[in-house]
């Protein structure tokens, strides 16, 4: 056995260079400092989204769209199909979890300023990663075609709408049409399974690229490192390892519920709230009056949203202008007062 | 002009005539084709005895919700269904005697006008009318 895999790698070497890459791959390390922790944040995005791809291709298997099916085939396989309410479980949670490791990654670089340059595209294409996968959590809530979901897709396209000049035509072409229908799950669903994950696969291989090329950023200068290959790989792979139990406990002891069909002719019940990643902003939306001066609140508060977005993404380049002895205390008020806003307008929109 | 400016503009006009042809389609495809369906001027949402005090009813009028209410004091009114804020699907709240918007406490009284939270306007206004024993519902505004 041992020969024929030492026959296959030389076959391999001879014609890719296999040993360059083994080569390469044994001389990349990682610093040890109090922060190494965080190196497997990125690690964990990474697995879940794999996880999110295999359980997604299984729902697949049964998953039917349209307004008179896709419910009932989300229906079919949480009661019907073996192990059908832990594959959907699994793929909920999963999305869940990934939209948070993806926040504490997000957030990890910004407090070890590890976006400095040379890395500031590494930042850039993270922040692109981190709306794909909120994008991917917003067209995949749509497709069970339940009463939540019909109205959280209502009311995000229709900011959508509010965009000044363009919004009506993108709206158009988000929900297919004036309101949320059969063609907005359609939509949503040709975006959630074909148009997102070649988007967010081919992105990940950019921003993983610029990792393996630039190396992990070393902002303690820390004494002490690690080999990558097998060392911090390995540790990678335990971390996955509790992840996945993680998931599985959450889809076995809390399952995701169905709740009712959507109806477009039902009043948004009571209590109605987003997923937690888009609390904040709605909570924010919520409490915008209609109007501020001459300017519509919800255009006021897109436009606020739109600029702390941007603030978020522009840290490398406005980092780099600030005072030398100021700049790591102006990026550590803006992370944590970012932070602050942040989980303040969640929990207030949770309890509102 | 020389040679080099006018290959230049050339090809750079060429180029940018190709990707148009290329987009223009794709844009026309995603969008939507406009609906030209005739719009309905009237309803008929039922009969007087099927709406008891403080009942309500969201029907579809042509291609909008609209919700029919009755008030406490047996008094009709016809609304446009569509919150002004974001979209959502408002309900009538009984206890408070007014409109209410779940997604984000939007609040309207019964003639339609915003009195509190974020809906920038009014709900559109639809006219009731009994005849006999129908309840029609007529797209003039009152």
């Amino acid at each position: 056995m041992n020969g024929l895999l030492c026959s296959a790698f030389g076959w391999l070497d001879e014609r890719f260079d296999v040993k360059g890459l083994v080569e390469f791959a044994s001389h990349k390390r990682v610093p040890i400092h109090r922060g190494s922790v965080f190196y497997y944040a990125g690690g964990v995005c990474a697995f879940l989204f794999l996880l999110q791809v295999a359980s997604g291709i299984l729902l697949l298997m049964y998953y039917r769209v349209g307004t008179d099916a896709s419910y009932e085939s989300v229906r079919y396989i949480i009661t019907k199909v073996p192990f059908g309410w832990l594959m959907r479980s699994v793929h909920s949670w999963g999305a869940n979890l990934m939209v948070l490791f993806v926040f504490i990654h997000m957030l990890s670089v910004l407090f070890m300023k590890a976006y400095r340059k040379p890395r500031e595209l590494t930042w850039v294409t993270g922040c692109a990663l981190m709306g794909l996968a909120m994008a991917f959590g917003f067209s995949g809530y749509l497709l069970p075609w339940n009463e939540l979901a019909y109205f959280a897709t209502k009311v995000g396209t229709d900011i959508i709408g509010q965009v000044p000049l363009v919004g009506h035509f993108l709206l158009k072409i988000v929900r297919g049409g004036e309101e949320v229908t059969g063609a907005t799950l359609s939509r949503f669903f040709g975006l959630h399974v074909a148009i997102l994950p070649a988007l967010l696969t081919s992105l990940m291989g950019v921003h993983l690229l610029f990792v393996q090329v630039q190396g992990m950023a070393d902002t303690d200068k820390a004494k002490k490192t690690m080999p990558f290959f097998p060392n911090f790989i390995l540790r990678d792979a335990i971390l996955w390892l509790l992840v996945l139990n993680a998931v599985c406990a959450l889809a076995v002891f809390l399952p995701w519920e169905l709740g009712k069909k959507a109806d477009a002719l039902a009043s948004a019940p009571a209590g109605i709230k987003p997923e937690w990643y888009f609390l904040a902003q709605y909570q924010f939306l919520k409490i915008l009056p209609g109007k501020i001066g001459p300017v519509s609140g919800e255009l006021v508060g897109i436009g606020v949203v739109s600029l702390a977005g941007l603030l978020f993404v522009a840290v490398p380049f406005w980092d780099r202008v600030l005072p030398e002895e100021r700049r790591d205390r102006a990026v550590n008020l803006f992370g944590w007062v970012s932070l602050a806003v942040l989980a303040a307008m969640t929990v207030w929109g949770h309890l509102s | 002009m020389n040679r080099k400016t006018f290959l230049n503009l050339a090809v750079g006009a060429g180029g940018a005539g190709f990707l148009a042809s290329m987009v223009y389609p794709v844009l026309r495809f995603l969008l939507p084709a406009e609906q030209t369906e005739a719009q309905p001027d009237v309803l008929k949402v039922g009969t007087v005895k099927d709406f008891g005090d403080g009942a309500s009813k969201i029907l579809k009028f042509g291609r909008h919700p609209i919700i029919v209410i009755r008030d406490a004091k047996g008094g009709f009114h016809a609304l446009s269904a569509t919150c002004t804020h974001l979209d959502c699907i408002v309900q009538y709240k009984k206890d408070e005697d007014l409109v209410w918007c779940a997604c984000h406490n939007g609040k309207y009284d019964l003639s339609g006008k915003n009195v509190s939270g974020p809906p920038p306007r009014p709900l559109d206004k639809y006219t009731v009318k009994v005849q006999g024993e129908d309840l029609l519902v007529l797209r003039e505004t009152a």
